[in-house]
């Protein structure tokens, strides 16, 4: 079928319905992004320690990959969320104190900011324009992101910096390619929940923002 | 120290099941892919290289 009549013939409940969890997640999105900066501003001012990113990080990890498919459906689904993106917050919070140390820290953590707002905007608005359904890559994400993951898994014990750089750069395509595909499946009625359809927008962001650190602190010949 | 070697070895152990759920689902599911839509998200993605690429001379 082609897919320019399949939008254009959509049936005006669907495509209202469609409109309606575009309109929420963003709205959650921008809601749950206020919230970790707010944690994180609270982590920068408490002064927690580097171990606090990895504790917060698995706790959200564990809360993400096990509560919140089971309360998505209700209301409790939202405070799952807003539980897992302040410990998000939180954790990196630990992180930006370690950049900000650095002499060229501040306009890394800009850059990073900026670039990743950037990204994000870009790639929504050609989800959005495009009219193309990027859910074929779903298989093609999944596949990369066990890359990645194995990646990561060797690079714990060789800790190669060029391994690392490598790694982020492969995050960041990867989580490029799962905004195009989380887009388009709210366009297109792939994804009807807005709360895990922003769990998984705000992943991609943040994994976007901590590579991007990693990968201009690596590159700025400061870490 | 070793024992948050084995806790991010853990955390990435649980992410790769997830993600080997993930390929296993969407590999059986995921819709083919039409003429040009390959195209499209590839652009999509070397935009994103060259525009890392132009932030890391930024900061150099």
């Amino acid at each position: 079928m082609n897919r320019f009549e399949t939008a254009v013939a959509q049936p005006r409940g669907m495509a209202t319905e469609t409109n309606k969890v575009l309109k929420n997640t963003y709205m959650l999105l921008s809601a749950t992004l206020g919230f970790s900066a707010l944690t994180a501003m609270l982590s920068m001012s408490i002064g927690t320690s580097p171990m606090t990113y990895l504790l917060s990080l698995i706790a959200a990890m564990v809360l993400g990959m096990f509560v919140l498919p089971r309360t998505a459906n209700s209301s409790a689904g939202i405070g799952v969320l807003f539980l897992i993106t302040g410990l998000l917050g939180f954790g990196l919070g630990a992180v930006l104190s370690i950049y900000l140390a650095l002499p060229k820290g501040p306009e890394i953590i800009a850059t990073a900011f900026g670039g990743t707002g950037v990204i994000f905007l870009g790639l929504s608005g050609y989800a959005l324009t495009t009219k193309r359904n990027f859910s074929f890559m779903g298989g093609f994400l999944f596949a990369g992101m066990m890359v990645v993951v194995i990646a990561m898994l060797a690079n714990l014990f060789f800790a190669l910096p060029a391994l690392s750089l490598a790694v982020s750069a492969g995050i960041i395509l990867l989580m490029s390619g799962f905004i195009l595909f989380d887009t388009s499946r709210i366009i297109h009625g792939g994804e009807t929940n807005y709360i895990m359809a922003t769990f998984s927008l705000y992943m991609s962001i943040f994994n976007i923002f901590i590579s991007l650190l990693q990968i201009l602190g690596l590159m700025s010949g400061d870490d | 120290m070793d024992w948050m070697k084995i806790l991010a070895a853990v955390a990435l152990l649980m992410m790769l099941f997830v993600s080997w759920r993930g390929f296993k689902w969407w590999s059986a599911n995921s819709p083919k892919a039409e003429k040009g839509d390959w195209n499209s998200a590839l652009l999509a993605l070397a935009a994103v290289a060259a525009f890392v690429a132009l932030l890391i001379m930024m900061v150099r």
